[in-house]
Formats: C-alpha cells, structure tokens, sequence
C-alpha cells in the first residue's frame, strides 16, 4: 500500500490495517501528539481512516483547550 | 410486575420444568452415548423456546436477553449440553435480530422461526485460519444464474446434523481478503453437509460437534446485510460469551451442590462429630462465588449497553467480554475438581449421586472454544491501550 495513494477518507482497514496494528498506531499517535484517547473514543470507527483519526485528534486538543 | 416480568418469569417456568423433569432425567445418557439430547430439545421446541427473544413485533415471544441468560444457568445445571445447544442457537437469534437492519428477507425469516421453532447452528470455525473467526478461506462465488455457492472445511459444526438452518460465516466474493466477511443464514434442507470426522469426545458429548464440509448455494438476500466486521464485535462475541458462561456457571454450580449434599449426608451420618469434607466444601464456595460474580457483571455491562452499538464497539468492552470468557472458562473446571475433592471417590465414580465426572469433563471444554491462548493474545494488545480496566 502506498501512502502516497491513499486518501485520507479511505478505510485503513481495508488497505490491510490489522486490531494489533491498530493497537500499534494509537500508541503512536498518544505518544506523537502528547495526548490520551479516552476509552469512548478508542473503537474501530475512529481510526477506520487518516479523516476520522484527525477529527479525532482536534477533537481532543478543543476539550484541552 | 410488568408484561416482560411476567413474560420472563412464564418463561424461565417452563425452562425450569424441562431442566428438572427431562434434560436432568437424560444428561447421563446423553453423555455416556454422545448422543444428541433430542428429548430436552424437543420439550423447548415444544415451549417455543426457539423463538423466545424474538421480539413481539415479529411475533416472537419478547423475552429478555436476561431471561435467555438465566434459562442457560438453568439447563447448564441439569444438562451441559443441552444448555449449550439452547444457548448457541439463542446467538445466532441475537444476531439474526440486531443485524437484519430491516431486510425484508430477515423479517419473514424471524416469521418462520416463530412459526416452525427452528434450531440454528453456526458454521463459524474453519480449518486454515488457526482458529481466528475473524478470517474465512471459502468465498462467496457468484454463479452463472446470479446466484453464489461456497464450499467451507469447518473443523465443528455443533449440532449439524440436527439444525433446520445454518448461519455461515464467508468472504464476500473470491477477491474479498481474508477478513472481508459475511454471515449468511442458509436452510439445512438446501446444504450438502459432508461429515469429515467422528464425534467422539471427553466432554459436551451430547453436543455433536464433528467436522463437515458444508456446500449451498444462495441468493444475495440470504446474506446478513451488516459486515461480520461489525456482527462480532457488537454481538456474536459478547452474546457467546455470556452465554457460554451461564452455561458454565450451572455446571459448576450443580459440581457445588452434589459436594455441598454429599457433606450434608456425612453429617447426618454422624452428629456433631468434625466432617473434614466441610472445610474443603467451604473453599469450593470461594471460587464458585467469584466465578458467579463475574458472570453476573459481564451480563449486567452487556444489559446496560443495550444497543448502544457505539459502546459496543469500543475496545474497553471488547477487553471486559474477552476476560469474561477467560475468567469463567479458567474457573469452571476448578470449580468442579474442587467439587470432586469435596466427594472423594463417590465423586469419582460415575454412577453415584455425588458424581462429578461429566461436570468436569463438560468444563474442559470451555477453554477450547474459542482457544483461550489466542484471547489472552488480544486482550494483552488491548491492555496496551485501554484506560480503564
């Protein structure tokens, strides 16, 4: 899968993205961008796509802010 | 009392008459000859049982999914394996419910089950994934007349040869990778079911879980229209595992109370003389009550999320309903050696009334559906991220 193809509304999972590599990703992200996904957010829907991953994210830094 | 109080409370009457005057009065004969419990079976088709969570709406009889789980403690406690056909075909009747998402197909298939009481097995393992349900190798193959066949290698088909219907899990189509699936509901009398093996194991004997090679054709209707993606987690994997462990809790429960009569007995035998069994009886409690504890609370959780399907999906509930199945499945044989150790040698033997054999045989196999090794290996990804625990 290339990155550089890959919409930012198309399913990560479809592209091949495993639960364990999911796992892998929010860590990833929690660690990158300082925060903690609450346990609500931490499900299939939210980091089905780079789109809803980001939505999420702002979302995070608004409740922060 | 409110109408579902009363509708449960009718319910679980029935469901108590059977487990006493006909699953108990055949358990040890189901087990001994691994043959199918066709009296209890049928007595619950007779109840309309089959239909019993079906809302009233599609003219099921609106029981509760609490009631469904009570009736499972109930037969588990007189007959493992009855309890077990009566609580895997009530997942695939949870899941035909919450999953038909207005089909017209599945509406009038939920008519018909009301109508006829048909048992559902599942056809859901499959040899060439290592156990994951979550991956199929057989596809769904369109055929020249618009329709699609499969052929699927499953390792177990619990009650094949006795199901009205099956629900299949595939690939959508021959490209579909291996975790693009399918459920699909399929008449036994339309399916080509080809043993692959014998049935002839320690425990849940009257089960009858051999292999098969399953083959049919369907139309495109037959298809559950919501992804296996979304079935599992939000209900096949929870409604199985709190059923499973209602099953399981009423053989540890009936392993308890044969120790609990047998120490009663030594007692009267001997007033107010030390009965060392007592002190062992006592331990056994500990770790039935904390067995129970946890079967109780997944059940509470799963009640309280309703259909919020949102909470359902979350990895914090996928973690809890994974450890229910761990926890209870870990338990329930230790539960029932306890037992046997409160009993001693009448436990032993098989034809007494403090007999413990088939409960223990029976708990063996809670580790083994749906491999526990393969759970731990999830829930140990989910550790790594969830808050909560």
């Amino acid at each position: 899968m290339d990155v550089e193809t890959l919409a930012d509304d198309a399913s990560l999972y479809e592209a091949g993205m495993t639960s364990h590599a999911s796992v892998n990703v929010m860590l990833a992200l929690e660690d990158t961008f300082d925060v903690e996904f609450p346990d609500e957010m931490l499900k299939r829907s939210v980091f089905e796509s780079v789109a809803s991953i980001s939505s999420a994210l702002a979302q995070l830094e608004t409740q922060a802010a | 009392m409110t109408v579902t109080a009363d509708r449960d409370a009718a319910f679980l009457a029935g469901i108590g008459k059977i487990a006493e005057t006909i699953a108990a009065v055949h358990a040890d004969d189901v087990d001994r000859n691994a043959r199918f419990p066709i009296e209890a079976v049928t007595a619950l088709r007779e109840q309309r049982a089959f239909s019993a969570l079906v809302p009233t709406e599609h003219g099921g009889e609106g029981v509760s999914f609490r009631a469904i789980a009570t009736a499972c403690f109930m037969l588990g406690r007189r007959c493992g394996a009855t309890a077990m056909v009566f609580a895997m075909h009530q997942i695939q009747v949870a899941t035909i419910i919450r999953h038909s998402e207005g089909s017209s197909h599945f509406e009038e298939y939920l008519r018909t089950l009301v109508a006829d009481q048909r048992l559902i097995a599942s056809v859901t393992s499959e040899i060439g994934t290592g156990g994951d349900m979550s991956r199929s190798v057989a596809a769904l193959t369109p055929t020249a007349d618009g329709r699609a066949s499969f052929e699927k290698q499953a390792p177990t088909v619990s009650y094949g040869a006795y199901a009205d219907d099956l629900l299949t899990t595939l690939r959508a189509h021959p490209d579909a990778a291996p975790g693009e699936q399918v459920a699909v509901l399929h008449r036994a009398n339309d399916t080509t079911l080809e043993p692959s093996g014998t049935w002839d194991p320690l425990g849940m004997r009257g089960t009858c879980s051999p292999g098969f090679t399953v083959k049919a054709e369907v139309t495109a209707e037959q298809a559950l229209p919501a992804p296996f993606s979304a079935i599992a987690p939000e209900t096949m994997v929870p409604v199985s595992h709190i059923l499973w462990s209602h099953v399981w809790l009423g053989i540890a429960t009936d392993a308890f109370d044969r120790a609990r009569a047998f120490v009663r007995a030594a007692a009267r035998r001997a007033p107010g003389e030390p009965v060392p069994a007592a002190v062992k009886l006592s331990h056994v409690m500990t770790q039935l009550s904390m067995l129970r504890g946890e079967v109780h609370r997944a059940l509470d959780e799963y009640v309280a999320a309703a259909d919020d399907r949102e909470r359902l999906s979350t990895m914090a509930f996928a973690l809890h309903v994974n450890n229910l199945k761990l926890a209870a499945s870990e338990q329930v044989p230790r539960v029932c050696q306890g037992a046997m150790g409160v009993c001693g040698i009448v436990g032993f033997k098989n034809d007494t009334p403090f007999s413990i054999g088939r409960h223990l045989r029976d708990a063996m196999s809670a580790s083994l559906m749906v491999a526990n090794e393969r759970l731990h290996q999830t829930n140990a990804g989910l550790l790594l991220i969830a808050k909560e625990v």
